[in-house]
């Protein structure tokens, strides 16, 4: 017999149901006076620094319909390219943003909508530069494992075109999906990203 | 210095397309995923201090109650570590749990099952691991009830778990199962996991030793996130 590899197995994943919000947003879903407020509301304050962006989009399954029952949490570095984190080795972020946040979709009309900034450019582990993107990460009663996937931004073509992991996509409409296109709203820039769970357009998931 | 997270075993998870499941079947990407290593993008994540908690956060049968009651149902305790695949602990991990009632019963506008509302419970609460990756909390065992998947289905009693680590690339949720249920291997959500032994690691155990005498059972559920590279040797292209 060989020596063992002492490493264990990662618990295995379960959807997190129709009901995730009990736990992750009770006051959202009118379970109040357990804790004030729900984590992840809030992104940008008035001292963080960076350019201020909306960042918005639905969730649509294979048969086109929305889906409503989601959770959507994001994780970016701030302007300069740093993660608020303990984890984070390069330097020391604004404290003034917190880099992650969280939000059901909405029932109404499915939309989920952040208020964050345009993060700064982060490394990439082989060297260089990754373009800005956002970490988005979507649970869901039917999901039986949270899917990663990032937004790139679309008025960046000249970083997204050297972008290691945009790079990594030979087809150009599935590549397409990765990248949020800009539009304006009352002067504020908006990044529409649809996320395609099946079908014609699916989204890039990733396995990182 | 430590490198890239291990790659998720993918044979070990439940696939994303489960026809068992039914609400899996429009959801569930049909494209291979995109497999690249780890960025610091992923390697970081949100930390969450103990000042985020409220002294009831970890007790369910109180922290929704009203005028000093309680929720009903059979009292226990669940307790565990979270570790990471190298088996360390992974301490100030926040733990975030929700359940239904003793009766079966979720609180959720959506929520039609004819067991009662039990006005003392909301079923939420979360907690934060110490140095050693311990967490606890106290609540009343759930029921099992009935949903629309086929005519009859069931979900066995459980607790859903979210959970952070020090990386959004170990950001997991999943579900804890009771010793000695039945239900458990009935269920077409627990059948999404293709591997009888990795179902088993949802299997939370009856520890006697830390029931409480005369007030609740105790059951042990410990909880692994992915484990990250050391560095021993590193390929550096030049420049870097």
């Amino acid at each position: 017999m060989v020596q063992r590899l002492d490493y264990l197995k990662e618990s295995p994943s379960q959807t997190a149901g129709p009901y995730v919000h009990i736990g992750t947003n009770p006051n959202w879903v009118e379970i109040t006076g357990v804790w004030k407020d729900d984590l992840g509301l809030v992104l940008v304050g008035p001292e963080t620094v960076g350019e201020r962006i909306l960042v918005e989009g639905r969730i649509i399954d294979g048969s086109g319909a929305l889906v409503r029952d989601a959770l959507v949490e994001i994780w970016q570095a701030d302007a300069a390219g740093l993660h608020n984190s303990p984890t984070e080795t390069r330097g020391t972020a604004d404290p003034a943003f917190a880099g992650w946040a969280r939000q059901p979709v909405s029932d109404a009309d499915g939309l989920f909508r952040f208020e964050t900034i345009r993060p700064g450019r982060v490394p990439f582990s082989g060297g260089g530069l990754q373009a800005p993107h956002v970490t988005v990460w979507i649970v869901a009663r039917g999901i039986n494992l949270g899917l990663h996937t990032r937004l790139y931004f679309g008025d960046e073509a000249e970083a997204n075109s050297v972008d290691p992991l945009l790079n990594r996509i030979p087809d150009p409409v599935r590549r397409a999906t990765l990248v949020a296109p800009r539009t304006e709203r009352d002067g504020m820039p908006v990044f529409t990203f649809d996320i395609r769970l099946q079908g014609d357009g699916e989204t890039v998931f990733l396995d990182m | 210095m430590s490198g890239a997270y291990f790659q998720r075993d993918r044979d070990w998870h439940p696939p994303a397309l489960t026809p068992g499941y039914k609400t899996s079947v429009l959801r569930a990407p049909r494209q291979a995923l995109l497999s690249m290593p780890t960025t610091p993008s992923e390697e970081t994540g949100p930390v969450f201090g103990h000042d985020v908690l409220g002294p009831l956060d970890n007790d369910l049968i109180r922290n929704f109650a009203k005028d000093g009651g309680e929720a009903i149902g059979q009292r226990i305790v669940v307790y565990g570590r979270v570790l990471d695949e190298n088996a360390r602990p992974v301490a100030g991990a926040l733990v975030e749990f929700w359940q239904a009632n003793a009766g079966g019963r979720y609180r959720h506008k959506k929520e039609s099952y004819l067991a009662a509302i039990d006005p003392n419970f909301g079923g939420c609460g979360r907690a934060i691991t110490d140095a050693e990756g311990r967490y606890a909390f106290r609540t009343v065992k759930p029921g099992a009830y009935p949903w629309p998947n086929g005519v009859n289905d069931w979900r066995p009693a459980h607790i859903h778990f979210s959970v952070f680590g020090h990386a959004f690339a170990q950001r997991l949720i999943t579900q804890m199962y009771f010793e000695g249920d039945p239900m458990i291997w009935q269920c077409p959500i627990v059948k999404t996991i293709p591997d009888p032994a990795a179902i088993e690691r949802l299997v939370a155990a009856l520890d006697r030793h830390e029931t409480i005498p005369m007030d609740s059972l105790a059951y042990k559920f410990d909880i692994v996130l992915r484990g990250r590279r050391s560095t021993l040797f590193e390929n550096r292209m030049e420049g870097n």
